[in-house]
């Protein structure tokens, strides 16, 4: 990094070592990203693992309420709106990074981080009227499997949103520099694979229990 | 310098991505919630329109296909989905032969919790 900024420094006598330079940063960005993509598919296998463990144990309520009676499905589907709105903005703000527009990559990370604060609080609702109910995570097998499935997808959208706030000061602050191309690009993918999640979430968590 | 990734996406993309998983989550929620699908269907209909809505997600909006950029994260994708249809259904193929196969407990959850 700072020696490509050194070596531009030089000027055009050196065009093709600069060439060379950019070259160079060209393919380290695009690793950090494929990197940071092999790091999403080894969280795919912890989701995996607990959609497994949930399936297993879906039928073993304790003689407690079964999902059929707990979920609400209509606050199940604006949970879903939410995240979904929250792709499409974070996709729109991925477009003006590439366009270099610094004041819209904001706004829309702004849009893209109140939304996803709002799917968090429904969440964060749901499970405080489940616990309210005496159906919290200690009830059953099957709510256990329930808060660890649905709670771990809460945390990494937490995170997500904490990386969010780090991203949008770091784009105010540096512009949108190498650096921070890189990390919005991999911030993109996380926050899509979130909605990723979600989609067999929904599918196979609330859905599947209301049939 | 402008790319640190070689995607570059289009409006047209996010919006098409955005439109197709609109309609395909209202479709997944109108079949179980209307009632309109016989109920031994649902579970199929639900599954179809979730896989449907992932190859759209990661097409428009992960950018997974064949240009030869893109092939890197779809074969290491294939192979995470190999990875995980193994941990899934081989899962549900033990704990069901094991539920299955286990001794009989001719004991109600009231009685074990009154031998306490």
């Amino acid at each position: 990094m700072n020696m490509s900024i050194q070596m531009q420094d030089l000027g055009v006598d050196h065009l093709p070592s600069v060439d060379h330079a950019e070259h160079h940063e060209h393919d380290a960005g695009k690793r950090t990203v494929l990197g940071f993509w092999i790091y999403l598919m080894s969280d795919c296998l912890i989701f995996a693992s607990l959609f497994a463990t949930f399936a297993v144990l879906v039928g073993n309520t304790a003689g407690g309420q079964t999902g059929k009676e707990l979920f609400d499905l209509p606050c199940v589907a604006g949970e879903t709106l939410l995240l979904l709105l929250s792709s499409f903005t974070f996709g729109i703000a991925h477009i003006a990074m590439q366009r270099q527009q610094r004041g819209s990559t904001v706004g829309w990370l702004i849009a893209t981080f109140v939304i996803g604060l709002g799917f968090i609080a429904m969440e964060v609702h749901e499970f405080a009227g489940l616990i309210a109910e005496g159906a919290g995570p200690s009830r059953s097998a099957f709510l256990s499997a329930y808060f660890t499935l649905v709670g771990t997808h809460g945390l990494h959208v937490t995170a997500g949103l904490i990386w969010l706030t780090v991203m949008i000061h770091q784009t105010l602050r540096f512009g949108l520099d190498g650096m921070v191309l890189r990390r919005l690009a991999c911030l993109s993918l996380f926050w899509h694979f979130l909605d990723l999640v979600w989609i067999c979430v929904f599918t196979f968590v609330y859905l599947r229990e209301a049939i | 310098m402008a790319n640190a990734d070689s995607n570059h996406a289009s409006i047209g993309a996010v919006v098409a991505g955005f439109g197709l998983s609109l309609v395909l989550t209202a479709l997944s929620f109108a079949s179980v919630m209307s009632g309109l699908v016989p109920r031994d269907q649902q579970l199929t209909a639900i599954v179809v329109l979730a896989v449907l809505q992932l190859l759209a997600q990661l097409v428009f909006f992960l950018h997974l296909g064949t240009a030869p950029e893109q092939r890197n994260t779809t074969v290491i994708f294939i192979l995470t989905t190999l990875l995980i249809a193994t941990v899934v259904s081989g899962s549900l193929w033990v704990m069901h032969n094991a539920n299955a196969n286990m001794t009989p407990m001719q004991m109600s959850v009231e009685m074990a919790k009154s031998r306490e």
